[in-house]
């Protein structure tokens, strides 16, 4: 007969959930906000959360944004500012919207084979001070986007950092301490961005692009006409400065012709490419797919926004970065809309099984930007420069697959093997490198070199970007301290439980204890 | 003349192939290919990708008959491999309680008794080890031996080693079955084609039961899904082997501490479900039992958590053994419990298949025989079963 269920096991043990809501909505961008609104008049009970105003020490770390060091400190009143930043927040709460600023998920789970524990759909929460648990009916996730990281001589100093982080920095915290910058692409987020910061009173040296041509030409155009060069088929060989951080940059032709170029400036800012934030996407378990055409890894989605996950929906651009939505908020905040009407309805016992990716449209130019720009780092790069910043890994220890640096990585053996030997015993795999040479393994969580050393893999061994899978994300996706992400809450029945390892009675027997041959003791 | 045509499952195959990639299976090849068989370890996935590169990495299997022959082989692994493994000696035992004292007993007195040097270490002591233990410390052990290693940088270690000596690996190829002529293993039939061979070694994770199956006798195992977490790194304690509380890990030598422990969750047998890793919720709880072992680290942050899939037999301990229906297989599951005996284990299987018999240790506990008389449903009567769902539920009325 049957005995009970294995008491050191998850078996019966429950999930502490502090609250309930029918619908969570992840990111409070334009899909996000979209989304909430539309929810209010579904009348349905909507808890929006959104990440920021970011803490100081993640702030420090880069995250959630490659923020270089130019962003001022979260301020006592940067709530404020970003409720004025965006009239729409305040008209999310009139509409009786449970609005949470401050508040980060760094989890998502719902039971499936390997955590059937989780008995319900959840989302694990943190305002910083406190982790817990919040189920859910349906959730949207609308965490948008953040930056390609770009690796050149000097990249590591402060100053450098990603458009996403001086855009949020500049229009929704009021606290950019960039004054004269130097801007890396030249799309639409390159030229939207010199124009926001020109009318805030900043001064742009340059747009350095690495293609021949120009990418947003009319807006480069623009540019041009305040005088402001664009520097085309260009690269930053090296940004030099002090403990202050980037104090002057020095750009060269990627054909090798023409003297180089300086221009002094204390901040470079990144928009060399915008990647999808699929962080929790992928944590819960949805499916992933490559598409160029939405900006490289992005959820399977149907037109209503639905994963493949029941009850989970994703909308704004981390549903897929398209030109349409980077030039009109309302694109998302539309899309936001239709999955909010989709959540309202949804029942987890239909959920459609996804057919394959239907792609949205032609590659806008993805593929071909990133593998230019991670050839164009391919080519300044020096042997210290760091393609992974909290790991210290230059590109040589990546291509090389060499150990870190305070192992013994000079023998013989060791330094026959780099990423040509490993593809040639299988095909690439992001985490197998990062395991090997701990490249994305540091405290920023891969969001400055993730997408970059994908792209250099790719450039330095001809492999197809598609062709090498999502490098995994895993829960907490927001670095948090023990003390703050400890269970305070647990089940008494976890609790009495709790077992080093298996618990199986006599695995710990020493085996001159254990008679010969003898069938197992207390076996069935 | 033109010299006589080679069958092609011949060409391409090897006088040993080892089913499985994982750490025992690498080591296992590894042993061979030194003592100069021509090897071919057949892998589903990637070398070492599922357990064997997902553990604390602990080296201190005081229980186990293969104990002296880790002991032994660890110091020497950088060196013979001719890669890093982050192999690093010693291992502290931090008790916050008098049970958990008390309950440290039985490895001291295991490891005291195969002649190896244990101290007891009072709350003063423990704080001067481990720099990040607090005031809640009640004493500890100390272990001159064991240890600790990368478990990802040693699998590709074993793995490169075996191909340095012509080994030879094939990744992302599955199994499918087996060609038998009698009672001998002719070929094994995979996803890209026959591989004949003269003897075969089945070290395959959870997978063996059904491979060790088809081969007429199932190994019995069951898998179960377990998880760790990890933080930022922190200044190096003097041993990073530190662990207690209920929890297994290490400081690594960057400096993060990486723990787990707390319930597994069994999983449904078949293939396919070991796919299924996902990291859960859990990783809170091992958060606060971390942070009781090291208040010191109380505001370091956890920057990740994973899981991996481990198999393990009703009794929880290692099948090492010839199966009895097929006269040239040996099969090998460590139960739940491989990474750090890998050394010796993968040298025990190769010696079992060269010589019939593992010249430096005593595995008559490891035998097969031993569950000859296990009920058809041994899983269902330990309760070692997947929680119930809503499903379940709905399925059965």
């Amino acid at each position: 007969m049957a005995r009970a269920p294995d008491v050191r096991s998850t078996a019966g043990k429950r999930l502490p959930v502090r609250e309930h809501v029918a619908l969570l909505i992840i990111g409070a961008g334009p899909a996000g906000l979209g989304a909430a609104l539309e929810a209010a008049r579904q009348g349905v009970h909507t808890v929006l959360i959104d990440e920021h105003p970011v803490e100081q020490g993640l702030i420090g770390l880069d995250i959630p944004f490659h923020f270089g060091g130019r962003m001022a400190g979260r301020s006592a009143s940067a709530m404020e500012r970003l409720v004025e930043a965006d009239p729409r927040l305040a008209e999310a709460f009139e509409a009786g919207v449970d609005v949470r600023l401050g508040v980060a998920a760094w989890g998502l789970f719902s039971p499936r084979d390997g955590q059937r524990w989780v008995r319900e759909r959840v989302a694990g929460l943190s305002d910083g001070q406190d982790a817990w648990f919040m189920s859910f009916d349906a959730a949207i996730i609308a965490t948008g986007r953040r930056d390609f990281g770009l690796s050149f001589p000097g990249w590591d100093l402060p100053g450098v950092m990603g458009v996403t982080a001086a855009d949020a920095a500049l229009r929704r915290y009021d606290a950019f301490s960039g004054r004269d910058l130097v801007i890396l692409g030249s799309g639409i987020e390159a030229t939207g961005f010199a124009q926001a910061t020109l009318a805030a009173g900043c001064r742009v040296a340059a747009l350095i692009e690495a293609a021949d041509a120009p990418l947003d030409a009319e807006g480069c155009a623009a540019l041009g006409a305040r005088g402001i060069p664009v520097l085309t088929g260009a690269m930053v060989a090296r940004a030099e400065g002090g403990v202050d951080g980037v104090a002057r940059v020095r750009c060269v032709k990627l054909s090798g012709e023409a003297a180089p170029a300086e221009f002094a400036c204390d901040t470079v800012v990144l928009a060399a490419g915008a990647v999808p934030v699929v962080e929790l996407l992928d944590v819960a378990g949805a499916a992933i797919v490559f598409d160029a055409a939405r900006g490289g890894h992005v959820p399977l989605i149907d037109a209503h926004g639905r994963t493949s996950v029941p009850m989970l929906f994703a909308a704004g651009d981390c549903a897929g970065i398209t030109p349409e939505k980077t030039m009109d908020p309302e694109a998302a905040a539309a899309e936001g809309a239709r999955a909010a009407i989709a959540a309202a309805s949804a029942n987890p016992e239909a959920w459609p099984s996804l057919a394959e990716p239907t792609t949205v449209g032609a590659d806008p130019g993805m593929l071909e930007n990133r593998l230019r720009w991670a050839a164009a780092a391919m080519a300044v790069a020096e042997a210290d420069t760091p393609v992974c910043q909290c790991e210290e890994v230059s590109l040589a220890d990546l291509l090389g697959v060499r150990p870190p640096r305070y192992l013994n990585r000079d023998q013989p053996t060791m330094r026959a093997r780099n990423v040509t030997t490993l593809g040639g015993d299988g095909a690439l795999n992001q985490d197998q490198i990062k395991r090997l040479t701990r490249a994305g393994m540091g405290a920023c969580q891969g969001r400055r070199c993730r997408e970059q050393i994908g792209a250099l893999l790719a450039g330095a061994t001809g492999t197809a970007l598609a062709a090498i899978p999502l490098p995994s994300y895993r829960a907490p996706v927001r670095p948090l301290p023990l003390s703050v992400f400890a269970a305070a809450d647990e089940d008494p029945a976890l609790s009495e439980n709790w077992f080093g390892w298996f618990g199986i009675d006599g695995q710990w027997t020493p085996f001159w204890e254990l008679a010969e041959s003898k069938d197992a003791e207390g076996m069935p | 003349m033109n010299p006589p045509a080679i069958p092609p499952a011949r060409a391409k195959g090897a006088s040993v192939i080892v089913v499985g990639g994982g750490v025992t299976g690498l080591s296992a090849a590894w042993w061979l290919a030194r003592a100069g068989a021509d090897v071919l370890v057949i892998e589903k996935g990637i070398v070492g990708w599922e357990a064997s590169g997902r553990n604390g990495g602990g080296a201190t299997h005081h229980q186990s008959p293969l104990f002296a022959e880790e002991q032994r082989l660890w110091p020497q692994m950088d060196e013979l491999l001719g890669y890093p493994t982050e192999y690093q000696p010693k291992r502290v035992r931090v008790a916050l309680d008098e049970r958990q004292m008390e309950e440290l007993q039985v490895g001291v007195n295991n490891t005291r008794g195969q002649g190896f040097a244990v101290e007891w270490l009072d709350a003063r002591q423990v704080r001067e080890l481990v720099p990040l233990a607090g005031d809640n410390a009640v004493g500890g052990a100390y272990f001159a031996c064991g240890g600790h290693a990368n478990p990802q940088r040693t699998v590709q270690a074993y793995a490169w080693a075996l191909q340095d000596l012509g080994g030879r690996i094939l990744q992302h190829t599955e199994v499918l079955g087996f060609t038998r002529l009698a009672d001998k293993v002719t070929a094994v039939q995979t996803t890209a084609g026959a591989f004949a061979c003269d003897q075969l070694v089945v070290v395959a994770g959870p997978q063996t039961g059904i491979l060790s199956a088809l081969l007429g006798t199932e190994v019995p195992v069951t898998p179960a899904r377990a998880e760790m977490i990890v933080t930022e790194p922190l200044p190096l304690m003097p041993i990073g082997g530190v662990d207690g509380n209920y929890l297994y890990g290490r400081q690594t030598l960057r400096g993060n501490l990486a723990y787990g422990g707390g319930p597994h969750e069994w999983l449904p047998v078949g293939r396919g479900s070991e796919a299924t890793r996902p990291s859960s919720p859990m990783a809170r709880n091992i958060a606060k039992r971390l942070a009781e072992l090291f208040p010191k680290a109380r505001h370091v942050r956890v920057i990740r958590s994973w899981a991996g899939i481990i198999e393990n037999t009703p009794d929880g301990r290692p099948v090492i053994d010839r199966l009895p229906s097929a006269g040239n297989a040996v099969v090998a599951t460590m139960s739940s419990v491989g990474f750090g005996l890998s050394p010796a284990s993968g040298r025990a299987i190769s010696q079992i298949v060269l010589d019939g018999r593992c010249g430096f240790a005593d595995l008559s506990s490891f035998r097969l025989s031993r569950f000859g008389n296990l009920a058809p449903n041994w899983r269902e009567v330990l309760g070692w079963v997947p929680p119930e769902t809503e499903t379940d539920h709905a399925g059965a009325a």
